[in-house]
């Protein structure tokens, strides 16, 4: 059976992208943001994982307010990232894992998750800025993936609950795949930002600092904050929290934290990185 | 549901991109959302006015766009992830975004984010 090997929680702020495709690692503005990346490097050749599920929010490359699913899950054997409009170099395509992606959502329809399947789907900075991060080159290992995005760009969005129940049900997905697979689960955003409007460039150290411990030791009880309270504390673009809930959600045992770092600021963002590894309890009902 | 209704928020200054916006600025949006394409970037540099009829996008929109002004794009409806695909024409970053909403320079607006990090 498959296993969930631990979850990875990274910002993903375009400029990152921008800094790897110049490769500025080294530069001093960087140097101590990258090198928080190393003990994750070494995590990931410890545990090696076969497959990851990478739960992102789209900003408006695969998504328009036509059709705006609050969950969409990837069923491709590939995924393009696509010209953004604002100068992120396009990267290479990644590969799926249909036959897991249609487990995954036979799964989560059973579950009670009515989600939006995509043949096609594009995947834009949220999602390839984590796995440039978490894999970079020269050391590149393509582990396929199943991209999973939610809505963060118009409101109603999914309540902290709903996210968390989203990762336990995940959780339980990957557990009942008959594949003898090891599978990472990784959720992309935050920490505190916001982009728009007069209080723009809000970040709040107390509120990340707060998240960052309770996220490994307490997480239902960040599960009292709404929405609206998330992006009170977190600022606008900080309920991007919503995709750390659905990390934690999914892991389905005893959980260890490994690795965490916080960096203020990046571009206009409080960066945070988690890494969990989740001991396993076996399949649960 | 008025489209000149003025919208309070329950944090000042931050926005709830709900579906009174999303309706006030589906037009503006979905204008944005063609700037993914370079080829339609550059339509649009080529004759802004002549594009925004394409959208039929409102006075308040054309003008919005016309002054450079993010808080008036985003009164006009404008969704912030979409207006940065528009910004991206004229090569604005996120931290000038910032500070034009701010009110404050580019300069104070970064300093006051490395300040966040030392609270």
């Amino acid at each position: 059976m498959a296993r969930v090997i631990g979850g990875i929680a990274t910002s993903h702020v375009p400029s990152i992208g921008k800094a790897i495709a110049r490769g500025w690692e080294n530069h001093p503005h960087w140097k101590p943001f990258f090198d928080g990346y190393k003990p994750v490097h070494a995590w990931l050749d410890e545990v090696q994982p076969d497959l990851a599920v990478v739960v992102y929010n789209d900003h408006g490359l695969n998504f328009f307010l036509d059709k705006m699913p609050t969950f969409a899950v990837g069923a491709a054997s590939q995924y393009k990232n696509a010209d953004e409009g604002w100068g992120l170099p396009v990267v290479a395509p990644y590969s799926g894992d249909a036959r897991f992606s249609w487990h995954l959502i036979e799964s989560l329809v059973a579950d009670e998750f009515d989600i939006t399947t995509c043949q096609e789907m594009l995947v834009d900075h949220a999602f390839t800025v984590p796995m440039s991060l978490l894999w970079p080159k020269p050391g590149w290992r393509a582990v396929p993936t199943v991209p999973i995005s939610i809505n963060t760009v118009q409101f109603p969005l999914p309540t902290p609950t709903r996210c968390y129940k989203l990762g336990k049900a995940i959780g339980r997905a990957i557990e009942s795949y008959k594949k003898d697979i090891r599978v990472l689960v990784i959720g992309t955003g935050g920490l505190s930002h916001q982009l728009d409007g007069e209080r723009a460039g809000y970040i709040n150290k107390k509120f990340d600092l707060l998240c960052l411990e309770q996220i490994v030791n307490d997480p239902e009880e960040l599960l009292r904050y709404s929405v609206h309270d998330l992006v009170r504390d977190a600022g606008a673009q900080g309920v991007e929290l919503l995709m750390w809930f659905v990390m934690r959600g999914a892991m389905t045992g005893q959980v260890m934290e490994k690795h965490h770092t916080y960096h203020v600021p990046i571009s206009n963002t409080a960066a945070g990185l988690m890494v969990l590894e989740n001991e396993s309890r076996g399949r649960r009902n | 549901m008025s489209l000149k209704k003025p919208i309070t928020e329950a944090t000042p200054g931050t926005i709830i991109y709900d579906g009174t916006r999303a309706i006030r600025g589906y037009a503006l949006n979905k204008m944005c959302f063609s700037f993914n394409s370079a080829e339609n970037r550059d339509a649009y540099r080529r004759d802004e006015d002549g594009y925004c009829d394409k959208f039929e996008l409102t006075e308040e929109q054309r003008q919005a766009l016309k002054h450079r002004n993010v808080l008036e794009l985003l009164e006009a409806g404008g969704n912030i992830y979409y207006l940065a695909k528009w910004a991206g024409i004229f090569g604005m970053n996120v931290q000038q975004i910032g500070a034009q909403q701010r009110g404050i320079s580019e300069e104070e607006f970064k300093e006051m984010l490395d300040r966040a990090g030392g609270d």
